[in-house]
């Protein structure tokens, strides 16, 4: 067996031009100047930029294999010195085409492709396919109570374990390797408890069109309240470790500053729009499930910098327990998935007694089913901000076409303007601050 | 000296310790398999479960493979943990090709196996058609324990094969020729017996 | 367009001039592509100022679809998304770009960050955005042949098979 490919990575105009081969309106792109401003601001800043000559800067690569870059995410920075002139986030690397799959799966099939897209928050990931789904079927007002309560259940645990993989991963990258272990033990008691409920770790399928795929299992509420109990102590020791570290706060705080205005020309949503000091979290504004009956804060920032950010997601672990707390409370016993024949296969039971039931079941896992015609956009809120499902039906039993509007894809693009003019090193942690997931990046 | 002097002297009751004797060879595929690094080759989801194995929870350092090291001259394993992409290929087959030998592969999921459930057009069907893969894990992703039971498998095979092996069938390399200009084009059959 | 647009102005809820449809309560407004930029500043104007999303969809194999409101169905079909924050509501904006000509004027002025989405729809659907600083490939490898996405991209199925590695 002899292949022949081609060793390297260059990706042509794909990547960050030399200063000489761009015209006026790309270099005003790439350094990041593009925010709206006035014809004057504008030249102003471009006259800063063009008193770099070009033999005394650097153009550096960095990834798409780099142990900080969270996956292969690939940048490319010009610098003068130690300082970031330009900075161009080239991404693909991880393109799955899973938009192109989503096309040939059904609408049952679907969620297993769609789990696979953010898979630090996969059930969030399903949810929001399934809310599409469900309002595209018409039926999104009939889901059992238990489904929706489950539903946020899992979602806040997804959205707790999520940000402790952010704190572990943050603190690896900017040297606090010990925070790296704690936050992946704390990830493991949620992970336990996953397991325990969709029998897998991660990319569970759980939450499908219709409700969710098995009750909770026996015990749950005490596993639940485990991890509860364990977890605030914990934080306050993870607070006293980093929060309390005057080398941990230089690191971030004043790196990576965003402003409000720049925040949401670029599209960015989730922590990164709040740390500017916009309170807006769809889980309060917009609200879906049943979010609307719990109390929780939005916690904002107010300088939009890297520490923010980190500080927005510790304390939303703290709201996310607040959420969970009141859901144990909650939890209404009932029907765990619609009972609508349409969409819910026939109970196992059912099948051992019944033919009809068993080609029924035998025919919603093949053929799946039809979904009436129409187009319908559905977003979320994910631990990284809005992911959003766009879904067209034909009226078939798969999706015409499944577009998922990826929060950190838009969320990258503010990666240029964070670095400008900041140091070759804080590049690590406003990488890391972003929490970029590759996976539904390049989907 | 003195050690030397003893055993002239009164024979192998001049020695002050006990002592084995082994075969080299032995000693070295013993010391190779306990010590292997890995280079970190994280891609998608398995990278996370790679990274949860690496953490305190299943902790890998128990295999003496707690270091991941991030450049590949230092690493004598690559995990390819996670889907590969027409586009990442080529950056596999760089990264592969700076590791020193002897290497080993280990393919991660079932993504980087056989491409999963992700059969299109963006997808490398199967990372063995850019590099030699040893061992092959499976899931979707693998749970630690099935990463730490092909680790462990990875350590058996090490410590079965022979020293010496380069991969000489295909003339040091992965039976993949590169058309890239540089050194790393010429493949430089090592170690041949 | 214009024509068909004034026969059901009477009947249908227009916005800066483009009929509005609803699609399961959410608000689609069907533009045209002479007004589409225009169109987009004024609900900028409006509130809406966050772009949240923009894609396409290939109609290949759907051409009679009736897009509603009488407007004429085209190949393509570019699928903004705007947010206002202030007033917390969404708006869909669908514009039909035909097959023989896809282009479209860029959003880059208005939303800046629309930038990566029409990178990924050129990438993925071959609909190149005028001015556009940076009109190239985003997902695909830069010499890549034709658009994925479309419906007459094969999705690339091969037979799966199964080999031992040459080790």
């Amino acid at each position: 067996m002899s292949t022949v490919i081609s060793a390297g990575t260059n990706e042509g105009g794909q990547e960050l031009q030399s200063r000489s081969e761009l015209t006026a309106k790309e270099l005003f792109r790439e350094v990041g100047s593009v925010l709206r401003l006035s014809e004057s601001e504008a030249a102003k800043l471009a006259e800063v930029q063009t008193e770099a000559p070009e033999d005394q800067t650097m153009i550096i690569n960095m990834g798409p294999q780099h142990p900080s870059t969270h996956g292969v995410l690939r940048l490319m920075l010009e610098l003068q010195g130690e300082t970031v002139l330009r900075c161009k986030p080239i991404i693909g690397y991880l393109h799955t085409g899973m938009e192109k799959t989503g096309e040939s799966l059904t609408y049952m099939q679907g969620g297993t492709n769609v789990t696979r897209m953010d898979y630090l928050s996969p059930l969030n990931n399903e949810l929001v396919f399934s809310l599409a789904v469900e309002k595209l079927l018409g039926i999104d007002g009939d889901i059992p109570e238990r489904a929706v309560w489950m539903r946020m259940l899992l979602s806040e645990l997804n959205r707790m374990s999520s940000h402790l993989l952010f704190l572990a991963t943050n603190g690896m990258d900017i040297g606090a390797v010990s925070m790296m272990l704690y936050g992946w033990r704390e990830r493991e008691d949620v992970l336990r408890f996953f397991q325990k409920v969709t029998g897998l770790r991660m990319n569970h399928n759980f939450i499908r069109p219709g409700g969710v795929a098995a009750d909770l299992p026996a015990g749950w509420r005490e596993d639940v309240l485990n991890i509860l109990e364990n977890l605030p102590s914990r934080l306050e020791e993870y607070d006293i470790l980093m929060t309390g570290q005057p080398i941990w706060r230089d690191r971030l705080q004043g790196v990576g500053a965003i402003t409000a205005r720049e925040a949401m020309a670029l599209g960015a949503t989730g922590p990164i729009l709040r740390s500017t000091g916009v309170a807006w979290d769809l889980r309060r504004d917009v609200p879906y499930l049943r979010y609307e009956d719990v109390e929780f804060d939005v916690v904002v920032g107010q300088y939009g910098d890297a520490y923010d950010r980190y500080a927005i997601r510790f304390n939303e672990i703290r709201e996310s327990m607040k959420i969970v707390y009141q859901i144990l409370d909650h939890m209404p016993s009932g029907d765990y998935r619609i009972q609508n024949k349409k969409v819910t296969p026939p109970p196992r039971a059912r099948i051992d007694e019944s033919m009809e039931a068993l080609i029924h079941h035998f025919k919603i896992f093949t053929e799946g089913f039809k979904v009436p015609e129409g187009e319908v956009y559905v977003g979320i809120e994910s631990p990284r901000g809005e992911i959003g499902c766009y879904i067209v039906s034909d009226g078939s039993s798969n999706p015409y076409r499944m577009h998922m509007r990826a929060p950190s894809f838009v969320n990258i693009q503010a990666l240029p303007h964070m670095m400008r003019g900041g140091l070759v090193a804080d590049a690590v942690a406003v990488i890391s601050s972003v929490d970029p997931v590759l996976g539904e990046v390049d989907r | 000296m003195g050690l030397a002097q003893n055993v002239l002297d009164d024979g192998l009751g001049g020695l002050d310790h006990n002592f084995i004797t082994a075969r080299v060879e032995d000693l070295v595929k013993w010391a190779r398999s306990r010590s292997s690094w890995a280079a970190s080759f994280g891609l998608a989801c398995c990278a996370i479960e790679m990274m949860g194995t690496g953490a305190s929870h299943y902790d890998i350092s128990r295999f003496g493979m707690e270091v991941f090291r991030a450049s590949p001259r230092q690493a004598d394993i690559m995990i390819v943990a996670g889907r590969v992409s027409q586009k990442m290929a080529p950056v596999l087959r760089q990264v592969y090709d700076q590791m020193m030998e002897p290497k080993w592969v280990i393919s991660m999921g079932v993504c980087a196996s056989s491409g999963g459930m992700f059969n299109n057009y963006a997808i490398v069907q199967g990372v063995d058609q850019i590099v030699p893969v040893d061992v092959y894990a499976p899931g979707c992703p693998p749970t630690p324990e099935t990463l730490i039971h092909a680790i462990e498998t990875l350590h058996q095979l090490i410590e079965d094969g022979e020293i010496m092996r380069r991969r000489e069938a295909n003339n040091g390399g992965a039976g993949v020729e590169l058309d890239a200009q540089g050194p790393s084009a010429i493949s430089v059959a090592l170690g041949s017996k | 367009m214009s024509d068909a647009v004034e026969q059901v102005e009477q009947t249908v809820e227009t916005l800066h001039g483009c009929p509005v449809v609803y699609s399961h309560e959410q608000r689609v407004l069907l533009v045209g592509r002479d007004q589409y930029v225009a169109v987009v500043k004024a609900l900028t104007d409006d509130g809406f100022e966050m772009c949240i999303d923009l894609t396409g969809v290939d109609y290949l194999s759907l051409p009679n679809r009736t897009v509603g409101a009488g407007v004429k169905p085209e190949r393509f079909e570019v699928v903004v998304n705007l947010l206002s924050l202030t007033k917390r509501e969404r708006i869909r904006l669908r514009v039909q770009v035909p097959a023989e000509d896809a282009t479209l004027p860029t959003l880059f002025d208005v939303h800046p960050g629309t930038e990566a989405h029409e990178r990924e729809t050129f990438d993925m659907f071959g609909i190149t955005f005028d001015g556009h600083p940076d009109m190239t490939r985003i997902l695909m490898p830069e010499d890549w042949d034709g658009h994925p996405l479309r419906k007459d991209y094969d999705a690339g199925f091969i037979p799966v098979q199964f080999k031992g590695s040459n080790s």
